[in-house]
């Protein structure tokens, strides 16, 4: 079976895995970073959104011969250290989540989205595809804007 | 402990001690431990007794929730201090969202004079008696008065202890941050009076809950206790869980409804890398395998086949007729009387929790352990030690954080199957429902047909008639109990609930003579009671049709219903939605406002949503307004949120989201078909107004659902000039 290297949250990490199996669960099943969550497996509820290069992935769709020799990060990786990141920091200013089962997923595309557009519109906020059943969408919406706000 | 022995037949057996608090119904022990714990039965309805509702001049017009809650009264809420200084409340209920862990942790932390972050609420395993229910929107009105009394009793035996300690009297010591404090600034930590605290079996001191005048923490707008571990990842659900040797399972599920395996080739899957077992199960067959990768390449390698369920040659439109004629016949209207008539449908709707259902299951020769989110634990274990075989002091049920639930974790139906599972393939394992199975094979919310009659006449209403029918899940569809039906209390629960009084009864209205009739279907088809069960339907037709009354009685929504409420709490947040949300102001074309009430669980909720209809197909609600009256709301900004959550719900289920049959399957199979709302579809602004009250909580978390429900419905039919009459609108 082929090896993958990739970066996982800082660190370097070697798998043993088939080329095909979704970085999902790698991630999960064989490295035992469960922030990312199953919702779908389809890319459509966007639960387990995470980062590859810094861009917006939905691992449950990219396998893992994608992520060879690149970036992954995950929701575990977003704060430095104890110091949380400024739009993990708004989501517990606007306290967000209820279930929270999908949090981890809205706030790293909340952060993708601020990276290529610091200061959002309504609009950019409403392409986020990212699926709550609590309904958290409101709070969501001013946790970015705080998170917007205060660079 | 006023050195007495347990009372015969009431206590809670050996190695506890009962102490009697004379004034009060609700009793605490202390059980024997070496450190304080403390604990009290748990029983529904104990705090609206013990509560302030009785003197409230109100009280006769504020029932109890319609929603029958199962349990009887000598479940165990649990107090611990610890020598670490650390509060435990082990709590006998299920955390899916809702916030009762940090509504519970504030009534200790209020009572005890605790800091919040010095609580810790882990959720109890599955007791062998007692209240162990999460549903009906009854945690916080079941658990306010007793953890609040658990706390102070806790809290005497602490002060007495360092009373002791320091050889001062009792009553000049203070309570705060976790510690008692002497008028001479000596400070000691619970926890390092705890051993002593647990010696003190006579507080020198009151054990008395503050009155409400004092409250600090309860009341005070405050953020979930968990909510760093949310945001970090941290927070374990039952997929999360390392437990050793369980291994990922997946299942393959008919195409239909209930189909049955008739035949299975996994010589193919069973070659695949991976995989550790392929076992039948009564409605599929199950691979387990080293990852769920490997999982579910080798379920769709599997050759299965399958016979068609009990529902197969129906359809949504053969479903819908025989709805529509299992209503009952409204009676003859008053002589002289103008009828407004209207008759509804509602599509059946998936509960799609985030967290697809998911459970982690060792089942040995004399001995199981199950981890799962479940608002049943009780019922839970009893079902599947009956399942396995085992008897139930052999089971071990742990309940496990949700990822939403809407009433799906009342049923049990994973954890018995992962169980079965486990048996079979002698091996612990961790099953998870793929997305589609969990929309193509239920819960779901019956679908439902509503035919409602307003009668009027010299200007107002003089009767009131709703017959409605819903689908009822049959015996068939429940089958064997090793499937995994809501075969105990839990399911006569839910049917309960669609046979019992309708959520109507309370008369939010005065509308002359109500006449409420009921009739239905049984279908074999997975049911379950969904987030604010029937009234989701019947209470959002009702306000459809009271907007259709205001109209063609030439009268404006908000000022017909503020006519004909009946109570001053109904009355004061129509008022308030009005106000903040600017009821009447001017609109463009294609804008509209609707506002719609609803009344149950001893509160009352209005809420006012303006919507965009500029594109028909995509309708926009902008704009939500809620005002709610919950009685004494312990966490304002918990509340908020659950009703932000029912807001979601209302332009879902209204506009968007439902599930089709198609030869007895579900058409549905993931969130791009089931259109559950997103960030795109929910408004842009969002207020929820917490109407200040002393009086006992309410119960809360469902309340919103048909408030919002149907102010999204009638600013739909004002915008539009239509009379939605089917939903979701758009399906």
């Amino acid at each position: 079976m082929p090896h993958y290297s990739f970066v996982l949250n800082g660190k370097p990490v070697t798998v043993e895995a088939p080329s095909d199996m979704p970085l999902l669960w790698v991630l999960r099943d064989l490295l035992g970073v469960t922030g990312p969550k199953y919702g779908c497996g389809v890319g459509v509820c966007r639960a387990c959104t995470s980062h590859l290069d810094g861009a917006e992935i939905q691992p449950c769709v990219v396998p893992v011969e994608d992520c060879a020799s690149r970036r992954v990060t995950t929701i575990e990786g977003l704060a430095d250290g104890e110091k949380l990141h400024p739009v993990q920091k708004a989501w517990l200013d606007c306290d967000v989540a209820q279930c929270g089962f999908c949090q981890p997923g809205q706030i790293m595309a909340a952060v993708a989205l601020l990276k290529k557009k610091p200061h959002p519109t309504d609009a950019d906020i409403d392409r986020i595809e990212n699926v709550c059943r609590c309904g958290t969408y409101p709070r969501v919406r001013e946790a970015i804007k705080k998170a917007s706000a205060e660079g | 402990m006023d050195g007495s022995s347990p009372t015969p037949g009431s206590g809670p057996g050996d190695g506890v001690r009962r102490q009697e608090l004379p004034r009060r119904r609700i009793l605490v022990y202390a059980l024997a431990a070496s450190t304080l714990t403390v604990a009290t039965p748990v029983g529904i309805g104990v705090a609206a007794e013990g509560g302030q509702r009785g003197e409230d001049p109100e009280s006769a017009l504020r029932k109890p929730s319609d929603v029958v809650v199962i349990g009887d009264d000598d479940e165990m809420l649990v107090l611990e201090v610890t020598a670490a200084n650390r509060v435990v409340v082990r709590l006998p209920r299920a955390e899916v969202g809702q916030g009762i862990t940090t509504a519970v942790a504030m009534m200790i932390a209020e009572e005890l004079d605790a800091r919040l972050a010095d609580v810790d609420i882990p959720l109890a395993g599955a007791r062998a008696k007692g209240n162990q229910f999460t549903g009906g929107s009854d945690s916080v009105r079941s658990l306010y008065g007793p953890a609040r009394e658990l706390a102070a009793v806790a809290r005497a035996k602490l002060v007495t202890a360092a009373a002791r300690r320091w050889h001062v009297p009792a009553r000049t010591l203070r309570t705060k941050h976790t510690m008692v404090v002497a008028p001479d600034g000596r400070t000691a930590t619970f926890g390092s009076l705890s051993a002593a605290a647990a010696q003190v079996h006579t507080p020198a001191v009151p054990s008395k809950p503050k009155p409400a005048s004092q409250h600090s923490v309860i009341g005070r707008p405050t953020p979930r206790i968990d909510g760093r571990d949310l945001v970090t990842g941290k927070a374990k659900y039952a997929g999360d869980l390392a437990v050793a040797g369980a291994k990922p399972t997946v299942v393959a599920r008919p195409p239909t409804v209930l189909g049955k395996v008739v035949s299975v080739d996994d010589a193919e899957a069973r070659a695949m890398p991976g995989v550790l077992a392929v076992v039948r199960t009564a409605h599929g067959v199950a691979v387990v395998a080293e990852s769920f990768h490997y999982a579910f390449k080798a379920r769709d390698a599997l050759k299965v086949k399958w016979a068609p369920g009990p529902l197969a040659p129906l359809s949504d439109r053969a479903i819908r007729s025989r709805l529509r004629a299992a209503v009952p016949r409204l009676g003859a209207p008053p002589h002289g009387s103008a009828q407004v008539e209207g008759e509804f449908e509602f599509a059946f709707v998936s509960h799609a929790p985030m967290e697809v259902l998911t459970a982690v299951a060792d089942v040995r020769a004399r001995s199981a352990e199950i981890w799962f989110s479940s608002q049943t634990p009780g019922d839970a274990r009893a079902s599947i030690a009956s399942a396995v075989g085992l008897p139930q002091s052999s089971v071990r049920v742990h309940v496990v954080r949700g990822g939403g639930s809407f009433g799906r974790r009342l049923a049990y139906d994973a954890a018995i199957e992962a169980a079965l599972i486990s048996k079979a393939a002698r091996r612990p394992v961790k099953l998870m429902w793929s997305r589609s199975d969990d929309i193509r094979h239920g819960r779901m919310r019956p679908a439902s047909h509503h035919r409602i009659r307003a009668s009027h006449a010299g200007g107002r209403v003089v009767a009131f008639s709703h017959a409605m029918a819903s689908v009822g899940e049959s015996s068939e569809s429940l089958g064997p109990r090793p499937q995994g039906g809501m075969t105990t209390t839990a399911h006569v629960d839910a049917r309960k609930v669609s046979a019992g009084p309708m959520p109507s009864d309370s008369g939010l209205y005065n509308f002359g003579a109500i006449d409420q009739k009921g009739g239905g279907i049984e279908l074999a088809i997975p049911l379950g009671a969904w987030r604010s069960v029937d009234s989701g339907t019947m209470r959002t037709a009702e306000e459809i049709i009271v907007d259709e009354v205001a109209h063609s009685l030439g009268k404006d929504p908000v000022a017909f219903r503020r006519a004909t409420l009946r109570s001053k709490a109904a009355k004061a947040v129509l008022d308030k939605v009005a106000s903040a949300g600017k009821w009447g102001r001017p609109m463009p074309k294609g804008r509209a406002q609707g506002v719609a009430l609803h009344e149950e669980y001893g509160s009352c909720v209005a809420c006012l949503a303006e919507i965009d209809v500029t594109d028909p197909h995509h309708p926009r609600v902008v704009k939500v307004v809620m005002a709610a009256d919950v009685g004494t709301a312990v966490n304002p900004r918990g509340l908020q949120a659950q009703l932000m959550g029912t807001a979601i719900d209302g332009i879902s289920t209204i506009l968007q989201a439902g599930l089709h049959i198609d030869r007895g399957a579900v058409r549905e199979g993931s969130f791009a078909d089931f259109h559950y709302a997103r960030q795109r579809h929910s408004p842009l602004r969002f207020e929820a107004h917490i109407m200040p009250s002393r009086k006992a909580p309410g119960g809360a978390g469902e309340l919103g659902v048909p408030a919002a429900a149907g102010a999204v419905a009638n600013a739909y039919a004002r915008a539009t000039g239509t009379r939605p009459r089917r939903f979701p609108i758009n399906f």
